[in-house]
């Protein structure tokens, strides 16, 4: 097991607390508190307008993001688009693009394991264009597979929507060849990063992405903050959904001109503080290398599935996971009733459909619980959780479940 | 840890596994009310039938947690034979304590009291809601 000083960056941990449900929201580490309270404190205003020397320091702070956030995945800077998150994100590019290009029997390609912003958008655009949706059929153990893929594509297929890690089954999708074989029959890539901007390095010249959403605060970053990359020449084409301040070019009575891209879609104040911040996410990825990351997180995944695998009682729904990711339920069970019994013991984890009713539904069941595992996590907390889910398994059976 | 317990009193884990009043009527005399938590996947139907100012049935299916189904179930039994307004003060009441608000202790929860212990767990407090609010809106109609 890795030595990391990771943990103490972690004010939120305190008084015993076992935060696993990074899956759903990552802790912040007190640099990012700190670039926030730095705007607040001693700047909070407006950016691209007051030009005034705190003005001038706000618009740099936040400008310096979409540079760092650019190079961090290999992109350019006008392809950063700032947007309130990856669900904002989709939904910017199914309602610019999609409800531009699209029309009657085209084709939508998604899958069973995306989270609800990654298939509703798209859902939308079937509706309102008379596209169809198709699903890529999973594989056995609910994979994205490259030969799966191949009995969707057709020449019909406009859209290729899919997540990149599943966020309940934490399998990474195979993207490259998928790209690449969406690519030779002219269709565009909208891929869900949200999970997998945490894990995994995310090059978008490597992969030939089209566009790539994710999240700030499933990375160490503040919420309300999102980013959409798109190649240059597709957000060119594309029409701002939301019109106001600041992207706008020139307004008379009779006509209006919008700024180029990114800034067309970036109606009103943004949450500054929030993308000031990201940057020193960002930085925190770079000094520490996601592999490095994921790697630990790996180890901290074998050492629980380990434990996990020798208790009666569980059931789990993604072994051989990519990602540190367990989804399973204590047998007889509710997940509710569960997770109210580790919610006792200080221990924070999800129970539901985590916002993808479409894989409890392909996985058989109607909730289940969901473990996830990130770089301040350490043994102590998988053996607080470990031991608390035989306890529970007891718990629950002397209560005649 | 007591708590807990209190929880899972065995009152209601009695109802859990034994729930009365479960399968719906295909009758349009009832009024039924479909309600759904879609974050957990709690998903209740409730149906009540009234005459003359009275409960004269009350029915559910549905599936969720342990205090949903139970919740349910108890809210059927407590309910048939009521006068409407008596069973709506009784639900009114019911929400009020499962929520950690102030009740009225002239209004008798009977068997419903059970669900005493659902107060000090605020992410709880749905599961044993839903129900009863499904129930409100089938008297309302």
């Amino acid at each position: 097991m890795s030595n990391r000083n990771w943990r103490q960056e972690f004010p939120q941990i305190k008084n015993g607390l076992v935060y696993l449900d990074s899956a759903a929201m990552s802790l912040k580490p007190q640099r990012v508190i700190d670039a926030i309270d730095h705007y607040y404190q001693d700047l909070s205003v407006n950016i691209h307008r007051g030009l005034y020397p705190t003005g001038v320091e706000a618009t740099d702070l936040y400008e310096q993001t979409r540079e760092d956030v650019a190079s961090y995945i290999n992109a350019d800077f006008e392809e950063i688009v700032f947007t309130r998150g990856t669900t904002a994100s989709l939904n910017l590019v199914a309602s610019s693009y999609g409800l531009q290009n699209l029309k009657e029997g085209d084709e939508i390609i998604v899958s069973e394991l995306e989270h609800h912003s990654s298939y509703l958008p798209w859902f939308e655009v079937a509706k309102k264009t008379k596209s169809v949706i198709r699903f890529v059929p999973l594989t056995k153990v609910g994979r994205i597979s490259v030969e799966n893929f191949k009995k969707v594509l057709s020449d019909n297929t406009k859209v290729v929507a899919l997540t990149y890690v599943s966020n309940v089954m934490g399998f990474i999708t195979p993207l490259k060849e998928i790209i690449q074989l969406a690519h030779s029959k002219g269709a565009i890539t909208v891929i869900d990063g949200a999970q997998a901007l945490p894990h995994l390095k995310v090059d978008v010249k490597d992969l030939d992405l089209d566009f790539l959403a994710f999240s700030a605060h499933k990375m160490l970053g503040p919420t309300g903050v999102g980013i959409l990359y798109g190649k240059k020449e597709l957000l060119d084409q594309m029409n701002p959904i939301e019109f106001g301040g600041d992207m706008n070019d020139d307004v008379t009575l009779t006509e209006a001109t919008y700024k180029d891209t990114p800034y067309k879609f970036e109606a009103g104040t943004m949450p500054v503080a929030g993308f000031i911040a990201f940057r020193d996410t960002i930085e925190y990825f770079n000094r520490y290398s996601i592999k490095e990351i994921e790697s630990y997180c790996m180890e901290l995944y074998a050492y629980a599935i380990e434990k996990l695998n020798t208790i009666e009682g569980i059931e789990i729904y993604n072994p051989n996971t990519d990602t540190a990711i367990i989804s399973f339920n204590l047998k007889n069970v509710p997940p509710h009733d569960a997770v109210t019994y580790y919610a006792d013991k200080n221990i924070c984890m999800r129970a539901g459909q985590h916002c993808a009713k479409l894989v409890t539904r392909f996985l058989g069941i109607q909730s289940c619980l969901r473990v996830s595992f990130y770089l301040y996590n350490n043994k102590e907390d998988i053996d607080r959780f470990v031991e608390t889910t035989k306890e529970a398994i007891l718990f629950f059976k002397n209560m005649g479940f | 840890m007591a708590n807990l317990e209190n929880l899972y009193r065995e009152v209601i884990m009695e109802h859990y596994k034994n729930p009365r009043n479960k399968g719906l009527i295909d009758d349009p005399s009832y009024h039924t009310k479909h309600i759904k938590n879609p974050s957990c996947g709690d998903d209740v139907t409730i149906q009540s039938k009234c005459n003359d100012g009275i409960v004269e049935d009350c029915r559910f299916e549905g599936s969720g947690c342990s205090i949903c189904c139970a919740s349910a179930s108890v809210l059927t039994e407590t309910m048939i034979g009521k006068k409407v307004e008596t069973a709506e003060a009784i639900a009114n009441n019911y929400l009020r304590m499962v929520s950690n608000e102030s009740i009225d202790p002239d209004i008798d929860l009977e068997e419903a009291e059970v669900f005493a212990g659902v107060r000090l767990f605020p992410a709880r407090i749905k599961c044993a809601s839903i129900s009863w609010k499904a129930f409100l809106d089938t008297i309302k109609k």
